[in-house]
């Protein structure tokens, strides 16, 4: 294929080194070339959140940056960030209230409300809805989310 | 003498009931939590092959020519095909229903031929080696289109000027009237009759996951598995079945994780069929997932309604009759294989339904359009009737000066009046209307929040209190579909089997997408059988394991599966005794299932555990008595048959403010008291209701497909289709009254449909109550704030 790019990048602490198409989303190369199908895609123009991971410590849309974009670059997913028992907090708060239903929008969610945590985890509960706001759930209706993230950053999980 | 009769359980002991009622978090939510789900669109097969259809961009129009030569040179592109490829492959089908007399709608095929009927239907597909090649290739086709007039509005589909199908003869799919007679004398009679026009905003599902399918065809064993995100994998069984033309024990469905549904997923796509068409033509798997913007364009859409309703009322404030005249559109085709004539049905049976006049007259037109196709989409109708009927009762409140929930005790059924008949001819078993209402206000402090409101008019702020009591049509008996010579099973079945280590393995029909299906039938199989929950494991969602069963739609799954899974339990308890009074040489009567023991019933006495004695029915059945054979492997199966529909009932309030410099509505708290009978899991059911509510609410303030005059899709991508997001949601309060319906031991009704059946209603309310003061009225949904602003006059309409 013509428009490859040589791309190294770190993926969960794995660094790998590709000819990855110019035109691939990060989602996708995740998705299709490494496998890492945790991350999902669900509406490809950066509104819904799904997508969601952390490229050096930012979240970012993986529908709406390159994959050679994250050349030289950290990427971390959903698979990363459980096994290395980061999220393992908001992970048990969010199946103790029951914070997702079919699993699809989590986790994006997941990440969004773990770059919260690390930002301003102090957040209040509007100040927690107002992170969360781009990122879609259509199952919860989102005050079960709210209140998990709630329980995590106010100490009661 | 015979022995005394022991009681059922051992006094201080918790059978049977065990996890009923409490909030067990959901087992499977750990691998969801993680990433480490499998959708459909995360299946990874050798030779798999990626489907990308080629759409009209036209409402209507015939395809004078599809040239594919430069597609098919295209990089990876394994075949290029039209609609009569396809059709070779996969017959057309026709949506209609014995019940629904008069239904007619035209075959509609896989991959249209010769005609596009709305912007967004396949006339040509793509196969590739990757998603991406075929997409490419896809911008290869060259069509060559003749324009068609395309018929967008209902008043013009109706009146029948263009007829879209002229073998049919008129746009009118499907009409209904109905009259207990009386209505125009209870009309003359009446002190006060109000009178008004709702229009309900086209709307759709906007499921995070796409369709999905992977069909994957064995040409050697002439057999189909298919992978498909579904609600209703039997159902989906026997239609691959028959349009491909291959035995039905050949095809298996097996629905994996599905990223939500909300009744988008339990209907019949053009291009999944297509799918399934090509696995058969090119034997390898083939799959398709629809991308959002196809998603928009060809997921089911719904409620698209014009309402005028009537009400007749005393002076004292009794409702004397309803007159109802609905008008609907469905789209060029009825929606296979549950038609698209439900909705308008349901609004008709529905329309007035807490209420005890006994006079009604109805009258609903189904019409053809040049649109995307509507069908069953969560609450079916539901929230159509309810905010009509809300929406007319508080006028009519309003009219007599009566407090909107003082309006509402006077004419609810009375809670001693069942069972109960209602003048739409749907039948009650056990409502609790009053209990709701009375419970409703209390938990909102209905007589605060009015003071509050008061004291805030004077500051110049406009709140807004909304009522909506509502009904819900929950467990289906075969009258909904069956009936009407449709496969679709009203029954479900349930499989239990102890394994040696003293597991359960629970194998049911209905399918999960996230409700919590497998947690509640983990909970009643648990109770029942009286293990631990975490010794139970349960599988959903394979034609090839499961019991035959309906899948998951109606808020049946808990009601219907659930009892299935108790009677399970209780008989595989039984056959576990029958082997324990064996070994232990006891009378089984003596014996009771604990706890993973087994224990003596009346001293709680451990005597076995249930792994020795698994390690004892499989490994040494020789040292069991020559005349005995255990039995560890049980199947129960329930249908409802005693009612056509078990109903529920509820009532919602929201709470609002307008700003009426700008016409948004914040949302400032929501409250739902709801009777589903026996509840099994308050957590899960909560979050069904809170969920349920959240999506009327996108009903009422922002969801709508709007059309342009040629037909074509405004805003089908979610930057301009507006969904409920974290910011403007409002906590919502859930509390219930639990009447248990008593055709079933469990005692269950469904709960999955009612947040969004009652939402829209009453955010309508409120907002109406909070305009009232400025005298303005809104009863268009979605209530932007631009038409907000219009009702008060600030800007044009």
């Amino acid at each position: 294929m013509e428009h490859e790019l040589e791309t190294t990048l770190t993926v969960n602490g794995t660094t790998l080194r590709r000819r990855i198409e110019a035109r691939q989303h990060l989602v996708d190369f995740l998705r299709e070339e490494l496998g890492l199908t945790g991350s999902h895609i669900g509406c490809e123009h950066g509104v819904c959140g799904a997508c969601t991971v952390r490229v050096d410590g930012e979240i970012v849309r993986g529908c709406l940056m390159l994959a050679v974009q994250a050349n030289g670059c950290q990427v971390e997913t959903i698979e990363g960030l459980s096994d290395s028992g980061e999220l393992a907090a908001l992970q048990k708060a969010f199946h103790e209230r029951n914070a997702l239903q079919c699993g699809f929008c989590t986790p994006g969610m997941l990440m969004a409300a773990r770059d919260l945590q690390v930002r301003n985890p102090k957040a209040s509960r509007d100040q927690i809805r107002a992170h969360l706001a781009g990122n879609y759930c259509r199952c919860t209706g989102y005050q079960a989310i709210i209140d998990a993230v709630e329980d995590v950053l106010h100490g009661k999980s | 003498m015979g022995k005394a009769e022991l009681p059922l359980h051992a006094p201080g002991t918790q059978v049977d009931r065990g996890y009923i009622g409490q909030s067990v978090p959901r087992a499977n939510a750990q691998r969801l939590l993680q990433g480490r789900g499998s959708f459909t669109d995360d299946l990874r097969f050798p030779r798999l092959a990626h489907a990308v259809f080629f759409r009209s961009p036209y409402a209507h129009a015939n395809v004078k020519r599809l040239e594919f030569k430069q597609a098919l040179r295209a990089p990876g592109v394994i075949g290029v095909f039209d609609g009569r490829a396809v059709a070779e492959y996969c017959t057309p089908w026709v949506a209609v229903l014995a019940h629904l007399k008069g239904i007619k709608s035209p075959p509609q095929h896989a991959i249209a031929i010769e005609r596009a009927c709305w912007q967004g239907e396949a006339v040509a597909v793509v196969v590739a080696e990757t998603r991406s090649q075929a997409e490419d290739a896809v911008a290869l086709i060259e069509a060559e289109w003749e324009e068609l007039p395309a018929v967008v509005d209902m008043d013009e589909a109706l009146a029948g000027k263009t007829v879209i199908h002229p073998e049919l003869g008129d746009n009118v799919c499907f009409k209904r009237e109905h009259d207990t007679g009386g209505v125009d004398e209870a009309f003359a009679q009446a002190d006060v009759v109000v009178e008004e026009t709702y229009h309900f905003g086209r709307h759709t599902g906007v499921c995070l996951e796409g369709r999905a399918i992977l069909a994957d065809y064995n040409a050697a064993e002439h057999s189909l598995t298919v992978y498909h995100a579904t609600q209703a994998p039997h159902m989906m069984q026997d239609i691959f079945s028959r349009h491909l033309n291959i035995p039905e024990g050949n095809v298996r469905v097996i629905a994996k994780d599905v990223g939500g549904s909300f009744g988008i997923k339990v209907h019949v796509y053009a291009d999944e069929m297509a799918t399934a068409a090509l696995s058969v033509m090119l034997r390898r798997p083939v799959k398709f997932v629809a991308d959002r913007l196809e998603s928009f364009v060809s997921d089911i859409h719904a409620r698209e309604h014009k309402v005028k309703v009537r009400l007749a009322c005393t002076r004292a404030g009794e409702i004397l009759a309803f007159d109802l005249d609905d008008l609907t559109a469905i789209g060029p085709y009825s929606v296979y294989p549950r038609t698209s004539g439900i909705e308008g049905n349901q609004v008709v049976n529905l329309t007035g339904g807490p209420y005890k006049h006994q006079k009604y007259r109805a009258r609903m037109n189904v019409v053809f359009t040049n649109k995307n196709v509507t069908c069953q989409y969560r609450a079916v109708g539901h929230p159509i009737a309810v905010a009509l009927t809300e929406g007319i009762v508080d006028r009519a409140a309003a009219e007599l000066k009566i407090d909107p929930g003082e309006f509402r005790r006077r004419n609810l059924i009375p809670d001693d009046a069942y069972p109960y008949t209602f003048p739409s001819g749907i039948k009650f078993e056990k409502l609790s209307h009053h209990q709701t209402l009375d419970k409703l206000l209390d938990l909102m402090d209905y007589k605060s929040l009015r003071s509050q409101q008061a004291d805030l008019i004077k500051k110049g702020s406009y709140r807004g209190i909304g009522l909506a009591a509502m009904i819900e049509v929950t467990n289906p008996s075969p009258a909904f579909y069956g009936v009407g010579g449709a496969r679709i099973s009203a029954q479900d079945g349930a499989t239990l089997r102890l394994e040696p280590t003293g597991m359960v393995t629970v194998l049911c029909s209905v399918t999960e997408q996230g409700q919590g299906t497998d947690a509640i039938f983990g909970q009643i199989a648990a109770s029942a059988v009286g293990v631990t929950i975490d010794k139970v494991r349960v599988i959903t969602g394979d034609t090839g394991v499961t019991p035959y069963g309906g899948g998951t739609w109606a808020s049946r799954g808990a009601g219907i599966g659930g009892e299935a899974v108790l009677l399970a339990g209780r008989a595989l308890r039984s056959n576990i005794l029958d082997i324990a009074a064996a070994v232990l040489k006891m009378d089984k009567a003596e014996l009771d299932l604990v706890g993973n023991e087994v224990v003596n019933r009346l001293t709680a006495e451990p005597k076995m555990p249930l792994a020795e004695l698994g390690r004892i029915a499989y490994f040494r059945p020789d040292t069991l008595p020559l005349d005995f054979q255990s039995e560890l492997t049980v199947t129960r199966h329930y249908t409802p048959r005693q009612y056509g529909f078990t109903f529920t009932n509820g009532i919602q309030a929201s709470y609002v403010e307008v700003d009426p410099d700008t016409g948004f509505v914040k949302l400032l708290k929501h409250w739902c008291v709801e009777d589903c009978g026996t509840v099994i899991n308050p957590m899960l059911v909560d979050e069904q209701i809170r969920g349920g509510v959240v999506q009327g609410i996108g009903a009422a303030l922002y969801e709508e497909c709007l059309y342009g005059p040629d037909g074509q899709l405004l805003n089908g991508n979610m930057a301009d289709y507006l969904v409920p997001m974290a910011g403007e949601m409002p906590d919502i309060v859930c509390a219930h009254i639990e009447t248990p319906t008593q055709q079933s031991q469990l005692g269950a009704k469904g709960v999955g449909e009612a947040g969004t059946a009652g939402a829209p209603g009453a955010v309508m309310n409120a907002i109406n109550d909070a305009l009232a003061p400025l005298g303005a009225r809104v009863t268009q949904m979605p209530f932007t704030p631009e038409r907000i602003l219009a009702a008060l006059g600030k800007v044009a309409r």
